[in-house]
């Protein structure tokens, strides 16, 4: 099946084309399976700013080190984030000096948490695209129920449809079609990208995450390519429905209400975050906990905002593979596993001519 | 975070009156949130995402992706030996 599919681009593919694949995790497989080296060359494949914890901003992660210093903190988050440079240190470093940092699975995890220790205040750092929006809004939501007083969340959750409008209307946009993440359509459908696919006449194709639903989707870019289609398809229709899941969707909608977001590396974009609504104001971390006079330092050599945007890959970074390793990562694109660096360092040998 | 394997729902129950299960990925096993699926049965299979079910998948789509998982393996080991 999988040469199928590659023989099926090869024979549909006539000239060259900009792909960009949104999603880290796509990156990620496509660099573990190699199949970036099996497609055609006349496909360049841009990997995307979608990497959670790549595009937190560096305030986030300031205020979340400043947080999770209190004294009466218990403070819980994806495994990732804990290496992820702030201007000084990191929370593994908070940890390290006697904070209680603990990695958790999911937010409703530390909800528990804030149950079994009502004499600690329990803070989940809310990170992610529209997937680990539902579970984050469920925590909430809860804990109001419950009338839980010791938990709250650091939020800095992300969209990607206003993502992708600010790299197509970029004057230095190569991009010519998107993969669009699977998972995220599964939850807000891809009513969303349709204006996008039009105004900047674009072919979108709702990609999934395994070898063969990468393939299918690049196969079906490239024909929408080949023949000027600019249209909205589903490689993925086993887990995307066109109106995405409704139950989850009401979740998101009751917790959360939209506004402007900061993307490290990346800058401001306008309507393109999601924060808890006046109603749960009281569960938002940086209002329980003031954090605000916050002074961020970004690492002077990493490129990795060029990197987020698709305008630079990792190895045109001087100190990828030399000062910067996934030990000891300089920015947030050498931590995650999704990140296009630390996918680069681990998978992409030859890619940096070495 | 982003895993396209399907899993098995084996048991549904509740952490602080939100609706969990413990899903089986051909063998290991994670517990999950289910609120988004909330027609889910035990021996469903669903999509997870960071903890989180996503989507509800039939016994053939999730067979056949369960099998095509296994036809990439097998061409990586072939690749690497
Ligand atoms: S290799 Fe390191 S320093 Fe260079 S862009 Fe990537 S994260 Fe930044």
């Amino acid at each position: 099946m999988v040469q199928k599919a590659i023989q099926e681009i090869n024979k549909t593919v006539s000239q060259k084309w900009s792909i960009m694949e949104i999603c880290g995790g796509q990156t990620h497989a496509f660099m573990q399976y190699g199949l970036n080296e099996m497609l055609p060359e006349e496909i360049n494949l841009i990997h995307g700013p979608g990497c959670p914890v790549c595009v937190t901003s560096l305030e986030l992660v300031d205020k979340a080190i400043a947080i999770a210093s209190h004294k009466d903190v218990i403070f819980t988050s994806y495994g990732d984030m804990l290496r992820v440079p702030g201007s000084e240190g990191d929370l593994f470093s908070v940890r390290a000096a006697g904070g209680d940092v603990r990695v958790v699975y999911s937010p409703i995890e530390a909800l528990k948490i804030a149950v079994n220790n009502p004499d600690k205040q329990v803070v989940f750092f809310g990170i992610g695209f529209e997937t680990t929006a539902p579970a984050n809004a469920i925590s909430v939501i809860k804990a109001h129920e419950r009338g839980l007083d010791n938990y709250s969340m650091l939020v800095s959750h992300v969209r990607v449809p206003p993502a992708i409008h600010a790299i197509l209307g970029s004057p230095n946009n190569k991009v010519q079609g998107f993969l669009a993440a699977g998972h995220v359509c599964a939850i807000m459908g891809i009513d969303e990208y349709k204006p996008i696919a039009e105004k900047y006449g674009v072919p979108i194709s709702v990609t999934g995450f395994e070898p063969l639903d990468l393939l299918l989707g690049i196969l079906q870019t490239v024909q929408m390519l080949e023949k000027g289609q600019f249209q909205v398809k589903n490689a993925y229709p086993r887990v995307v429905r066109d109106e995405g899941n409704l139950q989850a969707k009401k979740f998101i909608s009751k917790a959360f209400i939209e506004c402007d977001r900061q993307w490290r590396g990346i800058g401001l974009i306008p309507m393109s975050g999601w924060k808890l609504r006046k109603e749960y104001q009281s569960f938002d971390a940086e209002f329980r906990f003031n954090v605000e006079n916050i002074q961020t330092k970004e690492s002077e050599i990493c490129i990795s905002g060029l990197i987020l945007q698709g305008q630079k890959k990792p190895y045109e970074c001087p100190a990828f593979r030399s000062i910067c390793t996934p030990q000891n990562p300089l920015g947030a694109t050498m931590v995650s596993s999704e990140g296009a660096c630390a996918a680069y360092y681990r998978y992409g040998k030859d890619l940096n001519g070495q | 975070m982003c895993l396209g394997i399907p899993g098995k729902i084996i048991k549904i129950y509740e952490i602080e009156h939100t609706k969990m299960g413990r899903i089986d990925f051909s063998g290991v096993k994670l517990d999950v949130c289910l609120e988004a699926i909330p027609e889910a049965e035990v021996d469903d299979y669903v999509i997870v995402h960071a903890g989180f079910a996503i989507s509800r998948l039939s016994e053939d789509e999730a067979n056949e992706t369960l099998s095509l998982l296994k036809e990439i393996e097998d061409i990586n080991l072939r690749d690497n030996n």
